[in-house]
């Protein structure tokens, strides 16, 4: 009798020991995680922090942009992915408003609205916003995507499990599953290129200048006196992702 | 991969005014469905039992055992939806060993490995290791050797050792039961606490998903119990059915109250996205939501169950009765997960159009591999019930 209370015991003793410690375990390895994420996330005050600006009235909806960004990025021609697209926003006299962007508008963007019915009608380029707060980096389970210390998001391939709740938390649908890689994959600003002092593809192209890319912190920047003299605006406010593209001739129509 | 952007050309052409372009292919399908699904009926089953062991319902008795391995089986099945959908599965361990602190999915695999292993194995061990310990004695083979191995070396049977057996499994299901919350409020969290998808970011998400695992969880025990006794034809215990219904009945009222008063606060704050969740609602959902979820898995089991609470029929009535309600409720469940799931993906997130699910027979997506996940829980189920059945439990020394 003494003796089975005994192996009792120490079955007890063990278990407890056991689950305590995966307990405890579970509880000190997110910490764990959190400390290495904050490094990843936080910026460093002496790069760069780069963002873009959008100017829509300059924007002639040629798809420029959006044909280099595939090629510069190997994105799939298909029409289902795209780091960056442009839209067509048509306000017809009735009211009514027509959004369209047939292939991301690689190819022109072609108005199918006739000249009389339409109130008014501009182009909105679309790429991430690269969030200060990002919905998507918040989302990820494993620390996959994070924020560059220079403020751009970014995805670890070689990390990504492909659950696709980026995807869900990301208000601007500028994910997607690359069918090749099979892992999550967005604009990087062409990080490759803005490491070497070049622009992004999207900018380097557009024939306009619709696009200003720039160093936020870098009050000389092109950007920032860009944002100086135009009123900009960034979109969807009110989900607070601070983001840092900003747009300049906004509509409420944009979503 | 040629197939896979054929299929997207199909849906492209189906896309109904404007979406993104990245928003044609709908990233969560059935797999992501069977996931809250699955892990509901885990929940509800699991507090089934402990309505019984700590709220002290005793008339609950016959189907404790039952429900608690009900648990058990879709429990062990609940997360392979979930990595079968990843595109690296290989890798799901990441999220164990490198999990986001701010992520809402991150902490799934704590909350389930607790839940798995704090509270259902070892509720059930504490449960059966005297009966472990009596069945090793007279058995042979490989029911032998299992019986043998899972008391992990405790022999003792006496009354003393049945007590704290008891004693601990009590606090196991004390522990239970908040963790049961936690497993399917946490699921219904994973959904609410997206903003940017307005028909998921709701704060009642998490509770609304709770109580329709409760539901989902007593529908399923109250069919599989009556299946279990046509099969072993044994007499069902009608005091039992009838509390069970009973609690079906108050917690479908409530489930179905705080859904209604969800779609009832959207509907009259109406903000920027209730356009699209007009045209969502009556049309895209319009057959999953107010037919199979609401009229099928809500008002008529409502109706019938309600009715039962005023006017008994004859006990062959009400058990045909129950046992069509239960399917019913199971069914509507389902399309509640259905319609948060694939409800959230159907509009884009400019609020101006919608793409299409298409449904595939075959691949990890398929209908196939749905309907094998909800077998394989049966079947484990199936194998638990022969290893080690409640009915030839002993009773002495019961609690």
């Amino acid at each position: 009798m003494d003796r089975i209370n005994k192996n009792r015991r120490k079955f007890f003793q063990t278990s407890a020991a056991l689950v305590g410690g995966t307990v405890f375990y579970s509880l000190i390895k997110p910490f764990e995680a959190k400390a290495v994420e904050a490094n990843q996330t936080e910026l460093d005050p002496e790069l760069p922090l780069w963002g873009m600006g959008v100017d829509i009235e300059k924007c002639i909806g040629c798809g420029k942009c959006a044909e280099a960004c595939k090629v510069e990025n190997k994105v799939p021609a298909e029409p289902f992915y795209f780091r960056t697209w442009v839209e067509q926003y048509t306000i017809k006299k009735d009211g009514e408003v027509k959004i369209e962007s047939p292939n991301g508008a690689i190819g022109g963007l072609e108005q199918s609205v006739e000249n009389e019915d339409i109130f008014k009608s501009f182009n909105v380029p679309k790429l991430c916003n690269h969030c200060t707060k990002a919905p998507c980096v918040q989302a990820c389970p494993v620390g996959a995507t994070y924020v560059s210390p220079d403020g751009v998001v970014l995805v670890d391939e070689s990390y990504c499990i492909g659950c696709r709740y980026c995807i869900q938390a990301c208000p601007y649908g500028a994910r997607y599953i690359h069918p090749e890689k099979q892992v999550v994959d967005k604009c990087t600003f062409c990080y490759h290129r803005i490491n070497e002092g070049l622009l992004p593809a999207c900018v380097e192209v557009c024939p306009t200048e619709a696009r200003i890319f720039g160093d936020l912190r870098d009050k000389s920047s092109k950007l920032v006196k860009f944002m100086q003299k135009n009123p900009t605006q960034v979109l969807k406010p009110h989900l607070n992702t601070h983001s840092r593209v900003f747009y300049n001739g906004l509509s409420s129509e944009v979503k | 991969m040629k197939e896979h952007y054929q299929h997207l050309y199909e849906i492209l052409s189906q896309v109904d005014g404007y979406i993104y372009p990245n928003e044609i292919e709908m990233n969560w399908g059935l797999m992501i469905v069977l996931y809250p699904y699955i892990t509901g009926l885990v929940a509800g089953a699991f507090i089934l039992a402990s309505l019984e062991r700590v709220f002290n319902v005793k008339v609950l008795r016959p189907t404790y055992h039952l429900a608690l391995l009900t648990a058990l089986s879709f429990l062990f099945v609940a997360t392979l939806p979930l990595v079968s959908h990843l595109t690296q599965p290989l890798h799901a361990y990441r999220i164990l060993i490198t999990p986001n602190p701010t992520s809402a999915m991150a902490i799934f695999g704590f909350v389930y490995l607790w839940y798995l292993m704090v509270v259902l194995l070892l509720e059930i061990w504490f449960d059966y290791r005297r009966d472990f310990v009596l069945w090793s004695k007279d058995s042979k083979g490989f029911k032998k050797f299992f019986y043998k191995t899972i008391t992990l070396g405790i022999n003792d049977t006496d009354e003393k050792s049945v007590k704290i057996d008891d004693k601990l499994g009590y606090i196991i299901t004390l522990i239970g039961i908040p963790s049961a919350f936690l497993l399917h409020g946490y699921v219904g969290f994973i959904f609410g606490s997206i903003k940017a998808n307005p028909w998921w970011s709701t704060v009642l998400m998490p509770v609304i998903f709770l109580f329709s695992a409760m539901v989902s969880g007593i529908a399923l025990v109250m069919v599989i119990y009556m299946i279990v006794n046509w099969v072993r034809r044994q007499a069902i215990d009608m005091v039992c059915l009838d509390t069970i219904a009973k609690y079906l009945f108050y917690i479908l009222i409530i489930a179905f109250a705080l859904e209604s008063l969800d779609q009832i606060h959207r509907f009259y704050e109406a903000e920027e996205s209730f356009d699209i969740i007009k045209i969502l609602v009556n049309g895209k959902l319009n057959l999953t939501l107010l037919g199979f979820q609401i009229t099928i898995g809500t008002i008529i089991p409502l109706a019938v169950l309600g009715l039962f609470q005023v006017y008994q029929p004859s006990e062959k009535l009400r058990k045909i009765a129950y046992f069509i309600v239960g399917l019913f409720v199971l069914f509507g469940i389902f399309f509640m997960r259905w319609n948060v799931v694939m409800g959230g993906q159907m509009f884009s997130k400019s609020f101006s159009g919608f793409t299409t699910y298409k449904i595939n027979i075959f691949g990890m997506e398929g209908t196939l591999m749905a309907t094998a996940w909800l077998v394989l829980p049966i079947l484990i189920l199936m194998f638990l019930l022969w290893l080690m059945p409640p009915w030839k439990k002993s009773t002495e020394y019961l609690h």
